[in-house]
Parts: C-alpha cells; sequence; structure tokens
C-alpha cells in the first residue's frame, strides 16, 4: 500500500506556547499546533509569533505540524 | 527513525512478501472479465488466512479490506467493491501480509483481456522503471538515486510521475521510515545502508501526474482520467545488489499460461 508523503505550506505563527511548540494558522486558515524541527533547533533559529513559516504536515493527521523554515 | 534489520528479521519479511506473491497469483487466476473486485479481494484473504497469516491492510488506518484493487484510471487504494472488470480494463492489485510479525507489501496490474496497446507499453514501461529502481537500492547510494532512476526511464515517454504517493520502509510496522518517492536527484535523500528494508512502489500515469482522492477517503484516481499502472516490490538493501523479497515469479507463470 503506498504511503502519502507529508504535505509543506505556509503559515503565521500566532503564539509561542513553550518547549519550542507554536500555535500557527495556516494559509487555509486552519490553527494548528507545531513544534520546531530538529535542524532548526541544532542551527539555533528563533521563532517569534508573527513570523512566516513553512510548515510540514503528516496527511495522517492534519492538526499537527513541523516548522521546517523560518521565511524572511 | 530508521530501523536496519537483523538478517533474521529480513527472512521473515521475506516469507511475508513470498506469501503477498502468492496470494496475487491466486487472484489472478480468477482475473477475467465479470469477476467483481469483492470477489478477488475474498479470494485473497481466504488464500491469506488459509496460510497462517494475516491481512496487512485490513483494519490499517480503517482500509475495509484486503486488496487495493485500482481499475483504470484509479492509481492506487482502490476498495473492493460490486464493480465487474471488463474486457480492456487494467487492475492493479496491491497486497499486504502480515507474517509472525513482520509485513510483506507487493502489487501488479494485470490487462482484463485484450488492452489498448498504448496502455500496454505504460504497464511494461512501469515494470521497468521498478526493476531499474531496485537496481539502485544499494548500500552507498541514496533515495535519491533510486526516484531518479525511474523518473529518468518514464519521463521520456510522456507519462506522469505520481508525486503525493510514494514507497516506504517496511518491517514490523507497514509503512516504516525513510520515505522512497518515484522522482529524486541523483546523490540526494537518505543515504541506503544494509539492513534497510524498503517497498519501491512506481505510480505512473498514461496521462498527467495530477491524482485526486475520491469521496470515500481512499480511492486515488488519476485527475484527467486517463489509466495508471502500479507495480511494487519489497527489498532488502544490500552492498552490491539489492535482495527482491517479494516475487513475481507465481503471478507470471499465471499469466503466460
Amino acid at each position: 500500500m503506498a504511503k502519502q508523503q507529508a504535505i509543506e505550506q505556509d503559515g503565521v505563527v500566532l503564539e509561542s506556547l513553550g518547549n519550542a511548540m507554536f500555535r500557527v494558522e495556516l494559509e487555509n486558515g486552519h490553527i494548528i499546533t507545531t513544534h520546531i524541527s530538529g535542524k532548526m533547533r541544532m542551527h539555533y533559529i528563533k521563532i517569534l509569533p508573527g513570523d512566516k513559516v513553512k510548515v510540514e504536515m503528516s496527511v495522517y493527521d492534519l492538526t499537527k505540524g513541523r516548522i521546517i523554515y523560518r521565511y524572511k | 527513525m530508521i530501523y536496519l534489520k537483523t538478517e533474521e528479521e529480513i527472512q521473515l519479511i521475506q516469507h511475508s512478501s513470498l506469501l503477498v506473491g502468492k496470494t496475487i497469483a491466486e487472484v489472478a487466476r480468477h482475473i477475467k472479465p465479470g469477476i467483481t473486485t469483492m470477489e478477488l479481494d475474498q479470494i485473497a484473504e481466504e488464500f491469506i488466512r488459509d496460510h497462517g497469516a494475516k491481512p496487512g491492510f485490513k483494519g490499517y488506518r480503517g482500509f475495509p479490506a484486503t486488496l487495493c484493487v485500482s481499475v483504470n484510471e484509479n492509481v492506487v487504494h482502490g476498495i473492493p467493491d460490486k464493480y465487474e472488470l471488463r474486457e480492456g480494463d487494467i487492475v492493479s492489485i496491491d497486497c499486504g501480509v502480515l507474517k509472525n510479525g513482520y509485513y510483506g507489501d507487493s502489487a501488479y496490474t494485470f490487462a482484463v483481456g485484450n488492452v489498448k496497446p498504448e496502455v500496454l507499453a505504460l504497464m511494461k514501461a512501469t515494470k521497468e522503471a521498478l526493476y531499474k529502481g531496485i537496481e539502485q537500492a544499494v548500500a552507498g547510494k541514496r533515495i535519491g538515486d533510486i526516484g531518479n532512476a525511474i523518473q529518468q526511464h518514464v519521463n521520456p515517454m510522456g507519462y506522469g510521475i505520481v508525486r503525493e504517493l510514494i514507497g516506504h520502509g517496511v518491517g514490523k510496522h507497514l509503512h516504516e521510515s525513510p520515505d522512497v518517492p518515484n522522482y529524486g536527484k541523483k546523490g540526494h535523500g537518505v543515504l541506503l545502508s544494509e539492513g534497510m528494508v524498503i517497498a519501491i512502489e512506481p505510480m505512473i500515469n498514461l496521462g498527467k501526474r495530477h491524482i485526486v482522492q475520491e469521496d470515500d477517503g481512499w480511492t486515488i484516481r488519476t485527475l484527467d482520467r486517463k489509466p495508471s499502472a502500479h507495480y511494487e516490490h519489497t527489498i532488502a538493501v544490500r552492498k552490491d545488489k539489492a535482495d527482491i523479497l517479494s516475487s513475481f515469479e507465481e503471478i507470471e507463470k499465471v499469466i503466460n499460461n
């Protein structure tokens, strides 16, 4: 059975929830809980409310995501 | 997390995968105009249980059947129902088996009676693409090499490569890491190492690559409604040549007969 690839979407960070978790509003209006990706943690990239970010989400659970990129 | 499998585990996955091949061969014996996809599913389920194993797909995220039966413009994840196969159809049978705690996953596309030559060409190219991908599944190469080989084989023919659905690791779970897309850049992606077991499954469309999910929440079909072919092997990555754990041998015996 084929696996479904994770989908990438852009969104805006609404608030910081502590523990590197953030509430993000996606472009389609959905609000999801996200965490920062390990790669970004390794490079000490900070995320603040108001940042525009790229989020990767599993097709299998559309309420959670992973922030994989912070736009300038 | 990518789990590397021991030799014993690879053997167990091979047993499951070979059973998948035999199951699909058993189903192939019954593929002809008039049979419903539901009947094919029942044949498969009985066969798997008779061999002391469990259907790998039934109950997986709520999937209701043993086989994914995808006819013509359906790419994958077709749910078996009362649809009767017709002369000229192509049907992909995707099957999974859970035996001794390990999964096997394989798929094959069949022609029902006489099928248009361009569709036969699509099937042949998709199957060849699978083997081109498998050639790249060698320790030291990368996941992108597999997808790239498939892409290079199929692109010149103008076919569409489905992007949203991908191959995957196989083991104690049906879908594991890594993701194995059917497109890619050479030298990019996860490094392949001995002990990795993956399912490579090119899904190639006669027309464009775009797909749509049906309202049943599972069936995927091509946007332009042109046919799509799908072949899958579960393989173990080795040092110089991948071990193909599943097999089309039984299936092809039935077809060539």
